[in-house]
């Protein structure tokens, strides 16, 4: 895992986090997922100090912390791009193509699945399922859906955000 | 809203309810679940404007409903009360649907559907042929109503079944109702859910759990999400008849955060429910207590399995542990746990209100009442249906589905996600059940089924089903971390061209092994797509490995891409697309792909203008070159 090259945040905020822990029990072990949760929501991503003061509020070792948030992929450790690809790798989308559309979106952007580009502008995520099997193959950039694409249209949509 | 105190008080809300509404009143029931990915937001935004502009606000009411199925035909709406059905609407479309359907009554032809062979007119709802086969008991509400207004469940009959339950039932009697209607869980494993909520039950102890398993993992299926997004009242409901069954008092909702409406309007719903009194405390004066919390879930497929949910909900890695102990006698934080699926709970309410026998009724002898299915892939009436179990895979994918698309054939249909298996031509007249399924190598499974054509590689499927499962593994035992990524790594090579020929009879040795010894569910039928594939398909592996060709025309090493010099008209339009500059030509000249360099991307594929492109499995560059380094 390429974690600890990013692992040392101190300049973030964390007194937003301390906020967000007053509404969760001190102590209470099953309510760490959802404090990660949280955590990842304010702060995009999820660093050691911010699993070290949930684990301190939990009052469970940090490793403990850690082994929790590394088996979910929901939880990420480095900060996602502002424009959050995430491309739909689900049966339907990968029977109507979506692995070439990946490809496509890896050749265009430059970088891998699980990656964000250098300026900090896309990351690329993939998904199990959208659950909009009717547009396969489909990505959503943020809140938006992209269905029925073809490695053409994917460098269409793509421009369409280059320019902003 | 105020607190109802007893059944007497919520049937005089029903009433009440019911007094107060006109059915003449022009309304339109648009979906704004589905439907938001392909522009609905836009479309009723454009039509509350319109209907505002005209002054028309207090005539016309604009009803935010669930999946109405005919996902194939987003964004949809039907208008009331005609019962008119509209599809494919545009903004441009919006003055129009007001001016003339909504205050004249008059239908706009282009709107509505028309089969696409005969193009016969079908204006109404009730008569459009993908609802035809349908009955929709799970899906009842679903295109109906408002999912963030109680009020709305409550004048269709909502919470009347609990009504009756704490009025004339006792935990006995409704156990024996589910029981005799032969429910059987919609998870996927079929398990008799009478006879579950009768373990848990008899199990010794003072607390209980209900849970509602609603992280819907398989990739195509999107059953549950409808249900959770376009009727959470009726999933409420079957937990709390659960609840007083089996003597829980406390019930958890674990959802997948991969669904965030479904999430918001669970939310809302426990929220409207709480608020009323249906949940809580001495719930409509019956003494009985339940209180319902929401988990998301964080993306780990494997908690969808019922030992690994329940150490996620207990905020540890979600790794299943050995059974028994079951989760009836030691599930939740040690107690008795009856944990179900969310289709299997939004049966319930109907099956009290209705009668075991009416549910019986319906289906096969061992497969009772509906299941709905996440219909997609390659298909031209992609969505959500319900029909009756017993139904044959023909019905289901050429009459209600609307057959192939762009003319292709038939090849197969993959039913039960990474668990299941393949359905061939040979199938197309088996009906679907629990069990005709098992003896065909595949499983109902939770409800996704996806159709395959003629260009759908099903070495590719296998391998695809594999790369799913291992990356999904929790890690725990040995035969499905080990074994699925050598088996991954097998099927890998033979996608690229460098398959064995041993590799089959090695594949069948380690599916039976890594069946049989693994930990859980997950483990023990990630073999299967590999399995029905070998089964049915087997000369497309063999292809492969000894053919040195994908027939299928999918797998990147085993085919190329030609350009036919006759139909090329050089206008070097795949020329200037290639990510890779493999084309070469003049212009107006023929032009030419350079198969040593083309990554197969498929984008000249897709530009062509000419049609001039095409896919091939026959000697290719890869052989040439291997002839001529042998020669």
């Amino acid at each position: 895992m390429e974690t600890t090259t990013k692992l040392n945040d101190n300049e973030l905020d964390l007194s937003k986090l301390d906020k967000v822990l007053d509404d969760i029990e001190q102590g209470n072990e099953s309510l760490l997922i959802p404090a990660l949760q949280m955590a990842q929501a304010l702060y995009g991503y999820l660093s050691i100090p911010v699993l070290e003061k949930i684990a301190d509020h939990l009052q469970i070792p940090l490793s403990r912390a850690y082994g929790v948030a590394t088996f979910y992929a929901q939880f990420r450790f480095k900060p996602s791009g502002k424009y959050v690809i995430k491309v739909c790798r689900g049966t339907a989308c990968h029977v109507r193509g979506s692995k070439g559309i990946l490809e496509a979106l890896e050749r265009e952007l430059n970088i891998k699945d699980g990656d964000v580009t250098p300026d900090l502008k896309f990351s690329i995520e993939t998904v199990a399922c959208l659950g909009t099997c009717f547009l396969a193959p489909v990505i959503m950039i943020n809140d938006r859906y992209f269905g029925k694409l073809t490695s053409k249209k994917i460098r269409d949509v793509l421009k369409e955000y280059e320019n902003r | 809203m105020e607190k109802l105190k007893t059944t007497a008080d919520l049937e005089a809300l029903r009433k009440s309810l019911l007094e107060a509404y006109d059915p003449n009143k022009t309304r339109v029931r648009i979906c704004m679940t589905g439907c938001r990915a392909f522009g609905a937001v836009e479309v009723r935004e454009a039509l509350k404007n319109e209907i505002e502009k005209l002054g028309l606000q207090d005539k016309i009411e604009i009803i935010d409903t669930g999946c109405h199925g005919f996902c194939a035909v987003a964004p949809v709406m039907v208008v009331e009360p005609q019962g008119i059905f509209y599809h494919s609407m545009t903004v441009d479309d919006v003055p129009e649907i007001v001016s003339e359907t909504l205050v004249k009554g008059n239908i706009i032809d282009r709107l509505i559907y028309k089969d696409p062979v005969t193009e016969e007119k079908f204006p109404y709802e009730k008569d459009v042929p993908f609802y035809k086969d349908q009955i929709k008991v799970v899906l009842r509400n679903c295109g109906k109503i408002d999912p963030k207004d109680i009020m709305q469940y409550i004048a269709r009959d909502g919470y009347s079944a609990i009504a009756k339950v704490y009025s004339e039932m006792k935990p006995e009697d409704v156990i024996e109702t589910v029981k005799s209607s032969g429910l059987r869980g919609r998870g996927g494993a079929g398990f008799p859910a009478g006879m579950k909520w009768g373990f848990a039950r008899a199990a010794k102890g003072d607390k209980k759990y209900i849970i509602c398993n609603a992280d819907e993992g398989d990739p195509g299926a999107f059953m549950d999400r409808a249900v959770l997004e376009g009727d959470p009242h009726t999933v409420i409901e079957g937990m709390l008849i659960a609840a007083y069954a089996i003597g829980a008092d406390e019930a958890y909702i674990y959802v997948r955060a991969e669904y965030p409406i479904a999430v918001e309007h669970i939310h809302i719903a426990v929220k409207q429910a709480e608020e009323l009194g249906l949940l809580g405390d001495n719930i409509l004066g019956s003494g009985v207590n339940f209180h319902l919390h929401i988990k998301e879930g964080a993306g780990a497929f494997v908690c969808g399995e019922e030992t690994a949910l329940m150490a996620s909900i207990e905020g540890r890695r979600g790794m299943p542990r050995m059974r028994p102990p079951f989760p009836a006698n030691s599930g939740l934080w040690a107690k008795p746990t009856n944990i179900n699926n969310v289709e299997t709970f939004a049966n319930v309410a109907s099956i009290i209100l209705k009668g075991s026998d009416w549910y019986a009724a319906m289906g096969t002898e061992k497969s009772k009442g509906t299941k709905a299915f996440a219909l997609a892939g390659k298909v031209n009436n992609t969505g959500l249906i319900e029909v009756p179990m017993g139904i044959t895979i023909r019905k289901i994918v050429f009459d209600i589905g609307g057959g192939i698309p762009n003319g292709k054939e038939f090849k197969a249909v993959q039913i039960g996600g990474p668990s299941g298996g393949c359905l061939t031509t040979q199938h197309l007249d088996l009906g679907v059940d629990y069990d005709s399924l098992t003896a065909a190598g595949a499983i109902v499974g939770s409800g996704g089924m996806i159709v395959m054509d003629e260009e759908t590689c099903m070495v590719d499927t296998a391998r695809y089903f594999m790369n799913f499962v291992q990356s999904e593994s929790c890690g725990k035992c040995i035969p499905c971390r080990v074994g699925t990524r050598r088996m991954l790594e097998i099927l890998t090579r033979i996608t690229e061209g460098k398959g064995k020929d041993e590799d089959l009879d090695l594949l069948l040795e380690m599916a039976q092994q890594i069946k049989v010894s693994s930990l859980c569910a997950l483990g023990q039928t990630a073999p299967n797509p590999v399995l029905t594939t070998m089964r049915y398909f087997r000369d497309e592996y063999e292809s492969h490995i000894t053919g040195d060709c994908c027939p299928s025309h999918v797998c990147t090493e085993l085919f190329e891409f030609r350009i036919d010099a006759e139909a090329c008209k050089g206008c070097g339009l795949c020329k200037k697309q290639c990510p890779v500059e493999c084309i070469s030509g003049e212009r107006r000249q023929p032009h030419v792909i350079d198969p040593a360099v083309c990554i197969r991307c498929g984008v000249c594929f897709d530009v062509c203008p000419f049609d001039a492109i095409s896919k091939t499995h026959e000697h290719l560059y890869r052989w040439t070159c291997k002839e001529e380094a042998l020669a």
